[in-house]
């Protein structure tokens, strides 16, 4: 591995991050990264945070047109509510604050008590779970499902609105709309490497492949015989077509993500990328807008994901907005 | 369990500074567990936690037993992040909250107290007796301290043996339905440790 050791990995990073954006303000010893114009902006803050490893989420989305402000944990562990507060004051513009939340429990538990000691400094919070991951039954006998790729549009397009100058619940809404409107599947074709560990986090012989992965290390719901891109691209769709079903007409127009997992090359991402929208196509369902590339990875691991949000006219539009970050940029 | 000994201040160090030792010695083998089921960092995490605590114990002594667990509690949530920073965070702060300014408290205080603080975690965390989490470990070791802090320790030992068969419904794991059966689960592994370091300050060590 590319590191000092361990212990040091998410500092580590954070100034590497500081050295090669100094237009951002990033605070090392805190952990918190923010914008430079947040404070008396009159713009709803946009805070998201998460454990480390799924770079470039979150801190990589800071910037104009999207978040306010990122605290980013341990790797796979999430921030502490110390970490949230202090994101929250330094992207709060006078309009409150919109905490962007993935559905895992730690990252429930602690982003629960930081809004409600933000509140308790005088920070309107409003809080959006993001939950698209459809390889999880949601269910009692499940923690619910994971947040993935539906995070990116839900901070791009939360992002544009409070850049335009909306008000919390408008933020708010559109944020959980967005949410609502996405559906994600992953497919992981190695484990990954935690740098606490130093192993891979599970066996996955050559020529096997696991469905239904998430983003931190954990196995899928399914081991199968490795197949062609255009197998996966199959195999992965099916499951995200059939649920968006059930929120809107089939030939509704869509933003595509088609994700890295981490260690998945570009040349193979845009190969999976022509399957995927092939298939679509097939199908009748019009890709607005699409993405493709590393965005919310885990560590070193191969393979991919799909995130499909069902977009109207509003939705496309604020995703097509400015946005300026060290992950993202474009219009501006 | 003798009716009349009272535990001071000094015994909840010894409990801490025990509970540091313990997760130092098994952060391996609790990440160990935490890799085929969650994420590979449950003893990385905790080691940094009761590490802060230990050095909070140290730069500013509490006074009593309440507010040693008290800050025991706020370190752990201010450091170790995930879902067991707040859910031992909580364990810790409301039992220290239960033992109130107390310069001295007795055994059935320490167990009643903990039971409100092992309730809470229950609230917090929405799982019940057999969902594989650390309540399979801490509710049968808590019932116990009515007999001695040996036979908690041990009960909790058996409760987190008791994971094994279980299929996950809560947390991380619960993401590999079927999967998660056949593996032992890491929280209820470490709430057996800190109750077994419980033990070892009473002098009833195995």
């Amino acid at each position: 591995m590319l590191i000092n050791s361990p212990e040091t990995v998410v500092a580590d990073a954070l100034r590497g991050m500081a050295a090669a954006h100094p237009d951002l303000d990033v605070d090392v010893e805190r952990r918190v990264v923010a914008r430079r114009d947040a404070r008396d902006s009159g713009r709803v803050g946009l805070v998201s945070g998460g454990g480390s490893g799924h770079e470039p989420l979150h801190a990589g989305f800071v910037g104009h047109g999207m978040l306010t402000a990122a605290c980013p944990g341990e790797v796979f562990t999430s921030p502490v509510p110390d970490q949230m507060v202090r994101a929250a004051a330094a992207a709060h513009g006078g309009q409150g604050v919109l905490f962007v939340v993935k559905n895992y429990t730690g990252d429930v538990m602690n982003f629960e008590m930081a809004a409600e000691l933000a509140g308790e400094d005088g920070i309107q919070v409003e809080q959006v779970l993001v939950n698209d991951d459809v390889a999880v039954t949601d269910s009692l006998y499940t923690a619910g499902r994971r947040g993935t790729g539906a995070t990116l549009f839900v901070e791009k397009i939360a992002g544009a609105a409070a850049e335009e100058g909306r008000p919390l619940d408008q933020v708010a809404a559109l944020a959980r709309k967005v949410n609502e409107c996405s559906r994600s599947f992953g497919v992981a074709l190695s484990a990954c490497t935690t740098p606490a560990k130093g192993s891979p986090t599970f066996e996955l012989p050559d020529g096997e492949l696991e469905l239904g992965i998430g983003i931190h290390g954990e196995p899928g719901r399914e081991r199968r015989a490795m197949m062609t891109a255009k197998e996966i691209a199959e195999v992965s769709l099916g499951p995200v077509l059939e649920e968006l079903a059930d929120i809107g007409p089939v030939d509704a127009p869509v933003l595509l993500l088609v994700n890295g997992m981490g260690a998945t090359p570009l040349l193979e991402l845009y190969g999976f990328h022509g399957e995927v929208a092939r298939l679509l196509a097939d199908r009748g369902v019009t890709v607005a807008r699409a993405l493709v590339g590393n965005y919310v990875t885990s560590l070193d691991m191969a393979g991919c994901s799909i995130t499909l949000c069902r977009a109207d006219e509003e939705l496309v539009r604020l995703w097509d907005a400015p946005v300026q970050t060290a992950a993202l940029r474009w219009g501006r | 369990m003798g009716a009349l000994t009272v535990r001071d201040t000094q015994f909840f160090r010894r409990w801490m500074a025990a509970a540091a030792d313990v997760v130092r010695r098994e952060a391996a083998r609790l990440t160990e567990l935490d890799s085929p089921i969650g994420d590979a960092d449950h003893g990385s995490n905790l080691l940094r936690g009761f590490t802060a605590v230990e050095s909070a114990l140290a730069s500013e002594p509490p006074a009593t037993p309440g507010a040693l667990l008290q800050l025991t509690g706020r370190t752990l949530i201010s450091t170790v992040g995930g879902a067991s920073g707040p859910l031992y965070g909580t364990l810790f702060r409301r039992a220290g909250k239960e033992l109130g300014e107390a310069a001295e408290v007795s055994d059935e205080q320490l167990r009643a107290a903990l039971q409100v603080g092992v309730d809470a975690v229950a609230q917090l965390g929405g799982a019940a007796p057999g969902d594989k989490t650390m309540l399979d470990a801490l509710l049968p070791g808590v019932a116990a301290l009515a007999t001695s802090y040996r036979a908690a320790a041990d009960a909790a030992e058996q409760g987190a043996l008791a994971t094994v068969p279980m299929q996950a419904r809560k947390g991380r794991a619960s993401y590999l339905g079927e999967r998660s059966i056949g593996h032992q689960d890491p929280g209820a592994t470490s709430s057996a440790l800190l109750l077994g370091a419980l033990a070892d300050a009473a002098g009833e060590g195995s």
